[in-house]
């Protein structure tokens, strides 16, 4: 993993999603363009987990606490508001907030492995139970009725920032592509930086992290805020790309879902988890279009071959190919390369 | 905008692959014209995988059945009509992908889907958005106001203002209502209060349950210490299923009787349970299979004809799906065109619709159906009608929704009894 | 009084239903260390092996006590072979691909026997406690379950095979050693929980409804129980099930259903917080 190497990486990806920012609006149309924004949005969900899991070692298997917390706290500003900026600022500071309480519940409490797992997602369960009962006009909070199961319509569409105007589709996408490469980008300077080394020596050997001095609890605590409120940042925008929120968003399925968009993605890398969205959620939908089998059965089968295929996920393994393709090609000049 | 919308490399493409694509696509339907450019199109949004699939499928199918048989009378306009029909999978995220493709993509003239209610209010923002024509054709809590939605399903204040007084004047004045834990079942279990109370009775208790409640032993103890003289359900889902079993392994059945707002309201129920778990349940629809006019009979079997081996489930959700389309047709035929404001002003200028489930107007002001409302009572998988209303009206909705007044209106309220 | 009965005999039912649905879990996932996220799936397939053999004029216990776990427990040693036996020590993956698994059988099962089964009605009609009628079954249901918790350890604890499979998950490699054939250890192992879960699925068939997607009204339940509980099979499951089940249906008594299933995860999450390996990571830690 030498440094040049992996910032050229970076860049490549960083230039790819740029090309897309600036082109796709221009180039496709309508429904296409809210079909992508959709991928971007999921994408940093999925990233959200990626990088507490890839590079903290930290499985959550409730992240969907975080996605619905923060569409619902996005919901519920911006209709008190009026306001879509200073909102969604706020619902990432809440979410990141909340991450860091249940982080100090659970790191302090030494709990690890699938136990710290299962904590997640039973948290993220007990939120989707009580959002659910939330039907019947005395849930309320300022002028956003709840509404239980059927959730919350009419949520602002998200506006320029700083003026009242109300961002079209096109400009909705290039804003949220906007924010998931300079995610990207920032997620990649954390790792490089010290605190990433260390948060990934402690996925490596926890034990021996803290040996070395480390207060491991500490950082584990900031990478699961940070990755809170990510996730809490793609729970707002899915609010507002939808106008609408409902209990759904912290069920066990979104859940699921994130965490096998970033095994199949790959779990370690950060281009991966967002392949995996795009990947899954595309073969979903055009499944959707046909009526061939019980759409289930396709994506089922799916999912088991890849585990058993692609165990490492698809983008490292497509990345091995590529490497063993070029060493293959280059053999000759090389000699007797091992 | 603007940008978004004029012509593109990929437009060009789309109309040079067009005859792949339309290829693609009806595979799920027998092409009858080769010109597939001139069809006209209507989209379809039915769950047909995941876990209400057995709502969807029927309302599809019929759906199907109702373009074929406007084929076969000529089309529409002199075009043929063809069904662009997607798969949600009970996921809403898919819902609002297809209900804009259906809009922008595919530029469909009228819509007809959605099932719960969080999936309407998940698509009809949508067309309402894009200006495309929606039908929602499910029984709901009521409260929609929306000049672009027609809707065809019977409300509460339908239903149960019919199916109180029968059952009470069967079983006895006091009810308890035990009722699934969301919109639909709160305002429902609202409207049972306000009818109970209307014709001298007494609600004991109303008890809510999560969709995903399975085990209802404490309820039924509950229920057998309050001691009424009969238990109103609006338990939604199969999850909720496990409670007719439940009621009748104790004996329960024969001691005291069961009225629901939703027992067999997409005819799965009664598939599942048992005929002599479900015998005797009491509902209210605005319509039966067995309703007994020679326009239902023939159109029964017109629909056993056309799907002779898995002939769908006949309930509202289905019957309602034809209506709309037939209703939407005769608008086309009417206005001469497809524009979407004439074809609305056709609806809500008060025509009469001679249907298999009775007569139906649109409502002007609220978009919803005024239409007649059957009791039945369920006997080895088979309804017997007990009692007919000539056209009622969703008088709930109209206590929130004045589209006269107010067209532009764009929202799903919360009607409050309280 | 009679009501207090009632209740109590509520109280038992409900730990005997987090039993049933959580044995065959927690099988699977003490001895193997693999998450089976497709077992929901496998007590509907429980449950539709009753529905449908009883309809081919099958008894109903033979089709609940023989057939069902016959069935599960034959389709579950597929399974090992075609998928889990590739994702020992893999834990998350092996959640992936048994998602992806639940996903192909409710798809699978939708496809081949359409989406409505008619129901079996639950048997063995009501008797009398003071003024209320209370169903047989429920019996049935605790007694189910206290037989197989008394079997599961039973087996553990005083048989050849429990024997072996209980060396082989500690360390694989020493019982590899002395001779033991892990993988055929393994593959009895999986077959045994599936099984069970079929033996409960079958139970839950007469007073649940049986649909291809009846499975994820229980696998939250069924899985919390048992990660709460802990490594131990038989204590975890006992313990666990008895707090999160009196707790919640308690609470269910007293303040309805919504807050009863909120109670339970609460309880859940507070037991986790206390006891980060499960209840019996550090109480009974040495029993089975």
């Amino acid at each position: 993993m030498a440094a040049p190497g992996y910032w050229r990486g970076v860049a490549l990806v960083a230039a790819v999603f740029l090309a897309i920012l600036l082109f796709v609006p221009a180039w496709f149309d309508l429904f296409e363009v809210l079909q992508m924004t959709q991928y971007v949005v999921l994408a940093l969900y999925a990233l959200s987990l990626a990088y507490i899991w890839g590079f903290g070692g930290i499985v959550s298997f409730g992240q969907a606490g975080f996605f619905g917390l923060g569409g619902y706290a996005f919901a519920v500003l911006s209709i008190n508001m009026g306001d879509t900026t200073v909102p969604f600022l706020l619902t990432i500071a809440l979410c990141f907030a909340f991450a860091a309480v249940l982080g100090y519940f659970m790191f302090y409490g030494r709990l690890s492995d699938v136990y710290l797992g299962v904590v997640t997602l039973v948290v993220a369960l007990i939120m989707w139970k009580l959002i659910s009962h939330t039907a019947g006009p005395e849930y309320a909070i300022g002028k956003a009725r709840l509404g239980g199961f059927n959730g919350i319509p009419s949520i602002p569409i998200m506006r320029v920032p700083f003026t009242d105007r109300e961002m079209d589709p096109g400009e909705m996408f290039q804003y949220f592509m906007g924010l998931l490469i300079f995610v990207y980008l920032l997620l990649h300077v954390l790792i490089r930086s010290k605190f990433g080394r260390i948060a990934i020596s402690i996925r490596e050997n926890e034990v021996r992290t803290g040996l070395l001095g480390y207060d491991i609890r500490r950082y584990k605590l900031l990478v699961f805020s940070i990755g809170g409120a990510l996730g809490g940042a793609s729970g707002a925008m899915w609010a507002t790309y939808q106008t609408f929120i409902d209990p759904n968003a912290f069920s066990l399925e979104m859940s699921a879902k994130c965490l096998i968009w970033v095994m199949a993605g790959g779990v370690g890398t950060l281009v991966g988890p967002i392949v995996g969205v795009v990947a899954l959620q595309y073969l979903s939908l055009k499944l959707g279009e046909t009526a061939f089998i019980n759409n289930l059965v396709i994506l089922g089968i799916v999912l088991v071959l890849l585990v058993l295929l692609m165990p490492r996920g698809i983008v490292p393994t497509l990345h091995d190919w590529l490497r063993k393709g070029i060493a293959l090609v280059r053999q000759p000049s090389r000699g007797g390369a091992p | 905008m603007t940008r978004l919308n004029k012509p593109t490399r990929r437009d060009f493409m789309r109309t040079a692959a067009a005859g792949a694509g339309a290829a693609a696509f009806s595979s799920v339907f027998p092409a009858i014209s080769a010109d597939a450019d001139d069809a006209i199109l209507v989209g379809g949004l039915h769950d047909l995988s995941g876990f209400i699939d057995f709502a969807g499928i029927p309302m599809n199918q019929i759906m199907l059945m109702a373009i074929e048989e406007i084929n076969a009378q000529g089309g529409l306009l002199g075009r043929e009509v063809k069904g662009v029909v997607y798969d949600p999978q009970s996921n809403m995220s898919l819902y609002s992908q297809y209900a804009t493709q259906l809009a922008l993509k595919d530029k469909v003239a009228v819509v007809m889907g959605g099932i719960t209610s969080a999936s309407r209010e998940t698509i009809r923002p949508i067309f309402h958005r894009f200006k495309t024509l929606y039908f929602y054709n499910t029984l709901y809590e009521g409260g929609v106001c929306d000049r672009n939605e027609i809707t065809l399903g019977t409300t509460p204040a339908q239903t149960v203002e019919q199916l109180v007084p029968h059952t009470m004047n069967l079983w006895g004045k006091k009810v308890y209502t035990i009722a699934a834990d969301y919109n639909y079942g709160q305002i429902t279990a609202a409207w049972v209060k306000r009818y109970v109370e209307q014709n001298g009775g007494e609600v004991l208790s109303t008890d809510f349950f999560p969709l995903d409640v399975t085990n209802f032993g404490p309820t039924i103890s509950k229920i057998q210490e309050a001691k009424p003289d009969m238990v109103m359900s609006v338990l939604v889902g199969t999850g909720h299923l496990g409670f007719y079993n439940q009621w009748a392994a104790g004996g329960m059945k024969d001691e005291i009787p069961i009225a629901s707002t939703t027992f067999g309201a997409a005819g799965a129920e009664i598939e599942i349970i048992a005929p002599e778990v479900a015998n005797g349940i009491i509902t209210s629809y605005g319509y039966y299979p067995q309703i007994d006019t020679p326009l239902n009979n023939a159109w029964v079997e017109s629909v056993k004809k056309r799907y002779p081996d898995d002939t769908p489930f006949l309930t509202e959700l289905s019957a309602f799906t034809w209506e709309g389309m037939m209703i939407w047709a005769d608008a086309v035929r009417t206005a001469g065109s497809l524009d979407r404001m004439a074809l609305i002003e056709v609806m809500e200028s008060g025509k009469e619709y001679e249907f298999p489930s009775g007569k139906v107007t649109i409502d002007r002001k609220t978009h919803h159906a005024i239409r007649d409302v059957y009791v039945a009572d369920l006997q080895d998988k088979q309804f017997v009608i007990k009692e007919k209303f000539s056209q009622v009206q969703p008088a709930d909705t109209q206590t929130v929704c004045d589209l006269e007044k107010d067209p532009n209106a764009n929202k799903h309220y919360e009607i409050s009894l309280n | 009084m009679d009501f207090a009965l009632i209740v109590l005999i509520e109280l038992l039912r409900a730990v005997a239903g987090l039993v049933l649905i959580a044995a065959g879990l927690a099988i699977i996932f003490g001895m193997m260390r693999v998450i089976n996220i497709a077992h929901g799936e496998f007590l509907m397939l429980g449950g539709y092996t009753v529905v449908l053999t009883t309809k081919l004029g099958v008894n109903l216990w033979v089709a609940i006590l023989v057939l069902a776990p016959l069935f599960v427990g034959v389709f579950g040693i597929i399974v090992e072979r075609c998928i889990i036996q590739f994702l020992y020590n893999r834990l998350l993956d092996s959640i992936l691909a048994t998602w992806g698994l639940s996903l192909l059988l409710i798809g699978a099962v939708t496809v081949v026997f359409g989406n409505t089964v008619e129901g079996v009605a639950t048997p063995l009609g009501g008797f009398d406690i003071g003024d209320y009628k209370m169903a047989s079954y429920t019996l049935v249901l605790i007694f189910a379950a206290a037989l197989i918790l008394a079997a599961i350890y039973a087996v553990l604890r005083y048989t050849r095979f429990g024997l072996i499979a209980r060396s082989t998950m500690q360390n694989p490699g020493m019982a590899e050693a002395l001779g033991v054939n892990s993988k055929l250890v393994y593959m009895a192992t999986f077959g045994i929980g599936a099984a069970l879960t079929g033996l409960a699925g079958g139970l839950l068939a007469p007073i649940a409804g049986v649909v291809p997607s009846m499975g994820v009204y229980f696998i939250g339940q069924a899985f919390i129980t048992v990660v709460t509980g802990g490594s131990a099979i038989v204590a975890g499951t006992l313990s666990a099930s008895t707090m999160l089940g009196t707790l919640s249906q308690s609470i269910t008594f007293l303040s309805g259903p919504v807050f009863g299933d909120a109670a339970l995860l609460l309880v859940a999450l507070i037991l986790l917080r206390l006891l980060p390996q499960g209840i019996t990571g550090r109480i009974f830690s040495r029993s089975l």
